[in-house]
Parts: C-alpha cells; structure tokens; sequence
C-alpha cells in the first residue's frame, strides 16, 4: 500500500524576542542579549498509510497541533521535508499549493471558533466547492452543500442559519461538510472532539469512521485522550515535547508500550474498568517547556528510568518488533 | 450509621432571562454522610455547577433559588443570613473550581491568597499563619514551600496553580469539600496526580467531597457513590460499583456506551441519539424521552417517579434496566 | 446514517424580523438615553431633508436677504417679527434658515468625513493586522507619530496651507482621524487572525483579498460601528472649531460653527441669539449622537460573540 504522507525531520520552531529591545535583558546590573526560541518540534518522522488513521497523541505543549499546522502548511517548516502521495510539498509556492489544498483538508477543535460567525452555515460549504470548481455554478453549489450537510447529520432546512444557532456539536458536523466539500483525500483532524460532550464525541466519532469508509479517506488525527485513540486509529505516534518518542501500529503500541512516558501516559488514563486500574508511577516534577530544552532525552528529567547517558545524548527512533520503535537508550535491545 | 453531613431537598434553580425560565435545577435531593466521596455526573446544561453555587448561595439575580431545605450538619443553609453564610463558606465548606488558570488572583502572591483564608476563619497569628501556608504548601506537594509563598500564579503552571487551589480549600479544615470538575483543564499525567492527591488529602482529613464532573472514570475512581444528572433532574444514584456495572437508567447506560474503553476492542461506540434539548424548550414528561430506546407514551406524560431499588439505589425512570452491562 | 438533529427557534428568519424580535431591539427601547439620542438624530436627519422646503428663507441667496431686516431678536422680545423666529444676524439672514442650511453642512462634513476615514483606515489597519512585519511597523509608527500631535494643530496647521473650502476639509480631517480606525481594525484584525475559521480558509487556500474582504471584515465591523457613530459628533465637532478659528468652511456656506463664530463677534454687543442657538443646535445634535454611540458600544461588546 502506498504512503499517501511522508514525514521526515519536521522541524518548527517560534522566535519569541523578535527585535532589538525584546532580547535586551538586565543581569546583575548588565545589560545582556538573550535569544528566546520555543523549539516546537524537533526533527519527527512518520508515514501515513492511504486509507489509514495515524493518530498523534501527547499532552498539552508536546507540538502535535504545531506539527499538523507545519505539514499543512498555515506554518512553514523550517526543517525537514513533507512528501504528499510522493511530491515534495515542502517548499512549494502558494500557488502550486492550490490544486493540493483540494486534497488535504482540516478539521479543527473550537467549533466555537472554526466557522465565520458572519457566514450562514450553507455557504461556509459553498465557499470551498465554488473555489476549487467542484461545482459549476452556484446552483448547483448549494445543491451539493446541501446534500452534504444532510450527510453529516444535518437537517438542509437549517442550511441558511448563522453558526450561533447551532450547538457545539452541530458546529463540528458543518465543520466536516466543508472539509468534506471538496471531496479531498486526506483529512488532518486536530482534536476534532476534545471541546464535546462525551455522548455527541461518539456520535462524531462514529461518523468520521463511516466517512472514512465511504470516502476512503486517510487521517492524521491528533488527540490527547487515549481511549479515543485506541478506538479509531490504525497507527500511533506518541509525542513528548517536540519529539515522537514510540510509534508503530496501534495492536503493537497497546499491547506493549515501551518508552517510558508511553507507560506513564498509559497507567495515568483515566479507566472504567477497575481491573485495569493501576498506580502510575510516582511522577516527578512538571512538564518543562520548549524554551529550555535539555540536552539529551527531553523525558530525561522526569524519566524513572534515567541513566548518564540520557542527560548527553538524544536518543533516536529504533525497531523494537516490526511495526513498532521507540526512541529511548534503555529499550535497545531490552525486553519488555 | 454513618452521621449525615448534608441532606437537599427538592432544590430548584430558575434563571428569568428575557428569552423565558431556564429551569437549571429542577427539584433536585441528595446527601452526603461524614467521609463520603459523592460523584455527581452529567454533560453540559445538565445543571451540576449550578446546583452546587445554589447550595453555597453563590447564584445571583436573575437566579432564583428555592428548597425544601439544605441541611448542613442539622442547620438549614437557605434561611440563614448573608453572615453567617460567610462564615460557612471556606470554613466548613469550600470550593474547588475548575480553571485554575482564573482561581487565582494574578496579582497577588500565592502566599497572601492562602493567607486571606487563614485570616478569614482562623484564629492564628502572624507567625502561626505564615507557618501554616508553608504547611500547606508542602502537603499539596510543592517543595521548597517557604520561598514559593512569595511566587505569583503566573510564575506556576496548571497543575502547580491548581495544587495551591486545594491547599486554599483545605487551609479551614472544612468538613465538605466541593470540586467542581477540578482536574478537566489538566493534562492526563497532571490529572492522575492531582486526583491522587485530593483522595489522600479528603480521607486523611476524614472531611467529605462532592465531585462534579463529566468524565464517568474520574468519579469511578474516586467516588463512593454517583448521582447522574441530566437535564436539572437526578437520574439516577447509588454506589459506584454499582451504577457503573449495571446502570438502571437508559441514559446512564448510554453515556457508558459512548466511552470508548482502552480495555475492549471496539468497531463502533454506542452513542446516545439526538442532542440535549435546549432548557428552554424542555420536553413534556421525561427530559430523556426522546433519545431514549425504551420510551413509551407514558414517559411524556409526566417526570417519572423516582424508583428505589435495592443496594442503596434510586432511578428515575418508568422503565429501568436491572441486567448487568 | 446519523439522526436528524433537531430544530431550535424559528426556522431561516428574514433579517430584519431577526432584528426586530433580538436583544438588540429590547434593550434599545428599555433604555431612554438610546431612544431619545436616536430622536435627535432622526430630527437632524429630517431637518436636513425637508427643512430647506419649510424655512422661509434661503440666506445665501442674495435675493432673499434685506439689509434693514439686519439683528431682529427672537420671538418674545421687541422688534421681532413671525416671519424671522429666531431673529436674524447682522445681513438680516434668518437664523432659522441658517440652521437648517448649516446642519445640513455639518451633518455632510461628519458623514462623509466619517466614512473617508473610516475606509481609509480600516484598509490600512487590516493590512496592518493581517500581513504584520514591516507594513505594519511603518504604518504603526506613522500613527504614532500623528498622535503625539493634537489633531486639531494638525488640521489647523493644513488648512492654512490648503485655504477654506469643504473639501480641503474632509482632507484634513480624514488625515487625522485614520488613526483611530487603524488602530482598533488592527487590533480587531490580529484577534480574528489567530481564529481558526481564518485557518480553514487559508487551508482551503483561498487567496488574502477574499480572506480579509469576507472573512475578516465582517467580524471586525462592530468596532467600526461604535467609532462611526462616536465619530460623527467629534468631526462636527472638528469642523466647528476650524470654522471658528477661521480656517473651515467658506463663507459662503457657513457651517453650524462658522455661525457661531459670526455670532461670537457680535455676543457681547447684546445680539446673543445670533450664536446661542447655533450653538445650543450643535450641542444638543452632539449630545443625541454622543448617548446613541454610548448605547451601541456597550450592546455591541462581546457579549454578542
């Protein structure tokens, strides 16, 4: 099966003192030039599967929303390469980035602040199909739309309502007309049903699978709740500031995590079931930020696990079984 | 038999604005024993926050509170004056809120902000106060306590933030503590800390918590019993096993089907139908009625009785479900 | 195949019954400041319609004005006559006449000043907003520059090099004012930037004018709203205090200040109705649109979003 996305050494970052007066500081009665930089993400690797979910999954500040941004480009990249079904999209000019637009899209997680308050709900659907010709005229623009907001769950006579009028997750379904709009091949769902309530999240949940399936869509889903995770992806990539720390197939990754703070994630999670239920390790300290990044493993500080050589040397992405690496010096070659 | 701390009855909460009544709170009862850990349940318009600010007479105009009685430790909370309300409030009672980001005063330092509650209901000295939030400060896990008393809230991140919201809520010894969804706008690995620390905290003081949230497994953790809201009505309560193993009320039932679970290997999640109706425009009878897979003509007709089955459990519901999951 | 979500309130209302049945409505007429500032507003409007049919006179017609009618009082005082209500000046111009005409002057200069400022500012603040980097610096520092002046020495300091006239006017006017709009657009502009309906459309890849003219502009414009409206009364305002230093309109075609300013001459001669009720119209059409602007800024506030 072919990559419909290839990954290589993403890199964003954020300078935050730009200009001569915001990197003056005052140190001892000196004045001193600091560089104020939030590496936001720091060199990750993936591939995405066609017709597959590949889920991005890390706390708040990991970078993941940071990463999906750079690889659709509302951010350019400052490192790395992007290749979507095989082209270089890395450094492609606005312009030639148009008939790609058509084919990757983006779902985002306010839906209090992803629709135009000013637009009524039939056009904001309108507004992509009319731009990139998926229709031939506005009549038929508005046919198409819809019928699509039919397809999401909507009632069509709603269709000429303002956003307001609608609830949270009424927002999201108009939210994944548009997307949908343009009949595109790849969708990048940025926590598309963390801001919902837990009964209306399955209700979307349920329907992005169908549409998947109908549309034979592909996904890079990023999300910070496990067990949505768990529900819906083909592969997982769990992210810790700015790195991809354990990655593979989602059996490999559940069954069996190995990276230190995958574990963490995994006993800190929230569970129904009481067998499940087990004392996560006894953390210590807080999530540092992207300014001040440490030397070596980035986990390094809070690491349970940590030895010499985490503090000096990064560690890279390595196989552990087919379908499953983890970047980290103690699991080399360690079993479970 | 356990002492009962708090008892409500038939707590109703109406807001009068322009559009019509928004009935938040809709005759609502529960209790609460000395030790006991109550989880109350329910998404949003469910009317949780509201009724716990009404039990602490924290609703304003154009809110309109009323009961047949909020009992705290024998005493009626609703017939007493804004006094002695004050004195209730943090010391016998607390809060706990959810955005730790907005709990605190980002201009003044963390140690004067814990200060103000000692000074409010204690009768300790300068020196005993000072010694008491650094106390604080280190059972809620903060090292070096002494120098951070003097640290804004900006210069903390939100797990930090909301450890110092918990000391504040414990500096009174108070006997009832209410959080109102206290972990939700924490990151999952802060979420299990500071879960695991407000459990330590509430039993080693034997003081007594109402849990307000939305996440079923955050109260599965820590609660002793559940009440479910939906719509401004208690659907359903009882012991934690319990509701959550076999729920009788269609609606708890489908709010677990919507969990996807870490545990089962799912193709798809069960969702509840339909939305939450508007609070304006509640249907006739049964709020769930229309969403549920097992009403009948009856459930329009009127609320259903509330139902008490054995187990310490109530529903209320004509129809309830008694098999297991 | 997901259920039909359900309906909430009246299906696809018309604007306007949209706005009838709104909060807006409501709160407008429970508030008197709002309602009797907008009266005002409606009778200057009306004044500027239909009065130059209703007054007796048109006192720049050189036809219609006689010497010997020169400084009659108002009604109620001696020596003064029905056909001139309020008195005449010292040409025998009907001061009735002149307001009507001098309003209508005003009222076109705070109008249209208003709305050239208001299109060249918002231009440059969404620009300023929206692209940032050295755009927004340069203009940002003009602003800068511009309000470390008080604007009225700006426009005084121009119209003296311009000469009078009501275009060279609006120019000045407008050339202090921008400010004001590109300041607040930008700011509007940098907030609905970081919206992620703005993300969306640029991940469709709609082009920046489209993204700024229907995405953008539209969310920005309760600010323009509320500047309009206050706007209004300080070009009035501006212009009145140009008139009277010397260096507004023509005299020819007197505006409600230069009226005053004709009037000031003359106050302490004992002709005073020559500039107190050019004055008082002023303050009382200043005053109108100062409570209806107050009313829009608190209703428009974030509350609606």
């Amino acid at each position: 099966m072919a990559n419909i996305l290839e990954v290589r050494n993403l890199v964003q970052h954020f300078d935050l003192t730009k200009g001569f007066l915001d990197r003056l500081r005052f140190e001892n009665g000196l004045p001193k030039l600091v560089h104020r930089v939030a590496h936001a993400v720091n060199g990750i690797s993936f591939d995405i599967r066609e017709g597959e979910v590949f889920s991005l999954v890390g706390e708040s500040g990991c970078g993941k929303s940071t990463a999906a941004r750079t690889i659709i480009r509302l951010l350019e990249p400052k490192a790395g390469t992007i290749a979507y079904r095989g082209l270089d999209i890395t450094k492609l000019a606005r312009k030639e980035m148009i008939p790609l637009r058509r084919e990757m899209q983006m779902i985002f997680q306010d839906p209090y602040a992803s629709l135009n308050p000013r637009q009524r709900v039939r056009d904001i659907v309108m507004e992509p199909m009319l731009f990139h010709r998926k229709a031939k005229n506005r009549k038929e623009a508005a046919e198409k739309s819809l019928a699509l907001l039919e397809r999401v769950g909507l009632n069509p006579e709603q269709a000429l309502r303002y956003p307001h009028q609608f609830s949270g997750g009424q927002r999201q379904r108009i939210g994944i007309a548009r997307a949908l709009a343009m009949e595109p091949r790849f969708i990048i769902a940025d926590e598309p049903v963390s801001a919902l309530d837990v009964s209306i999240q399955a209700q979307i949940l349920n329907m992005l699978m169908d549409l998947k399936e109908e549309y034979q869509l592909s996904f890079l889903f990023i999300a910070h709740d496990l067990s949505v995770v768990k529900h819906i992806s083909d592969s997982v990539g769990v992210m810790y500031l700015g790195s991809i720390v354990e990655t593979g197939r989602k059996e490999n990754i559940f069954r069996n995590p190995r990276h230190p703070y995958t574990r963490l994630l995994f006993s800190s999670a929230p569970t129904l079931d009481e067998e499940e239920r087990c004392e996560p390790a006894e953390l210590k300290g807080e999530i540092p930020s992207s300014i001040n990044l440490p030397k070596g493993c980035a986990f390094c500080e809070r690491c349970p696990m940590a030895v010499e050589i985490c503090a000096q040397e990064r560690p890279v992405l390595k196989e552990v079984e087919p379908g499953h690496s983890v970047s980290c010096h103690c699991m080399h070659g360690d079993p479970a | 038999m356990a002492e009962r701390l708090l008892e409500v009855k038939n707590l109703t909460t109406d807001f009068h604005t322009f559009r019509g009544r928004v009935r938040a709170v809709d005759g609502i009862s529960f209790h609460l024993d000395k030790g006991e850990v109550l989880g109350i349940v329910g998404e949003s318009g469910s009317g949780k926050s509201v009724a716990n600010l009404s039990i602490l007479r924290l609703i304003e105009q154009p809110g309109v509170v009323s009961s047949d009685g909020v009992l705290f430790k024998g005493r009626d909370l609703s017939g007493l004056d804004a006094r002695s309300m004050l004195k209730i409030r943090g010391k016998e009672i607390s809060m706990i809120f959810q955005d730790p980001m907005t709990s605190l005063n980002p201009l003044y330092t963390i140690g004067s902000q814990i200060e103000e509650m000692l000074l409010l209901h204690t009768d300790l000295d300068d020196k005993g106060r000072k010694a008491r939030c650094a106390e604080l400060l280190a059972m809620v896990g903060i090292t070096n306590p002494e120098e951070r008393l003097r640290s804004y809230p900006h210069q903390f991140s939100g797990g930090m933030r909301q450890r110092v919201v918990i000391a504040i809520a414990l500096a009174a010894d108070p006997c009832l503590i209410i959080a109102d969804e206290p972990t939700t706008a924490l990151d999952v690995t802060i979420q299990a800390q500071i879960l695991r620390l407000m459990e330590r905290l509430v039993s080693r003081a034997g003081a007594s918590m109402i849990l307000i949230t939305h996440d079923l497994a955050v109260v599965s953790r820590m609660a002793h019993r559940i009440a479910v809201m939906y719509c401004g009505r208690i659907v359903e309560t009882g012991p934690k096993r319990m509701v959550i193993k076999s729920p009788a009320h269609p609606y708890t039932r489908g709010l677990l089907g919507s969990i996807p679970r870490m545990s089962a290997d799912q193709r798809r999640l069960d969702p509840i139908t339909g939305m939450v109706p508007s609070l304006l425009d509640l249907p006739s009878g049964c709020a769930f009625s229309p969403r549920c897979p097992r009403s009948q003509p009856i459930c329009e007709r009127g609320v259903p009785p509330e139902i008490k089955l054995d187990g310490g459990r109530s529903v209320c519901c004509h129809f309830p479900q008694l098999e297991n999951l | 195949m997901p259920s039909r979500a359900e309906t909430r309130g009246p299906s696809n209302p018309s604007m306007l019954s949209r706005i009838a049945a709104s909060e807006f409505t409501r709160d407008f007429l429970s508030n008197p400041s709002a309602v009797a500032g907008a009266i005002i507003i409606v009778f200057a409007l009306l004044v500027v319609l239909i009065g130059p049919h209703v007054v007796p006179q048109n006192p720049y017609d050189l036809k219609e004005i006689n010497l010997a009618d020169a400084y009659k009082p108002p009604i109620g005082f001696a020596g003064s006559s029905l056909k001139f209500p309020l008195g005449t000046d010292n040409q025998g111009r009907d001061i009735l006449s002149s307001l009507v005409y001098g309003c209508r002057i005003s009222l076109f200069i705070g109008i249209v000043g208003v709305l050239i400022s208001c299109v060249v500012g918002t231009t440059l603040g969404l620009v300023s907003g929206y692209y940032g980097g050295k755009l927004d610096s340069l203009i940002m520092r003009i602003a800068d520059i511009e309000l470390s002046f008080p604007s009225i020495l700006i426009a005084l300091f121009m119209m003296s090099v311009f000469g009078r006239g009501i275009d060279k006017l609006l120019i000045a006017l407008t050339a202090v004012s921008w400010v004001v709009y590109a300041r607040t657009v930008r700011g509007d502009t940098l907030g609905v930037k970081a919206k992620e309906y703005v993300e969306a459309a640029r991940v469709i890849g709609l082009p920046d004018r489209i993204i700024l003219v229907r995405h953008v502009l539209p969310n920005v414009t309760t600010s323009i709203i509320v500047l309009s409206t206050l706007n209004v009364g300080g070009f009035i305002l501006a212009e009145a205090t140009l008139s009277f230093l010397g260096v507004g309109v023509p005299v020819t075609r007197p505006s409600l200040g230069l009226l005053v300013k004709n009037g000031f001459d003359v106050l302490f001669s004992g002709y005073w109705w020559v500039a107190v009720f050019p004055g008082l119209f002023i303050m009382v059409l200043i005053f109108g649109i100062n409570l209806l602007g107050d009313f829009l800024k608190d209703e428009l506030n974030p509350r609606l979003k």
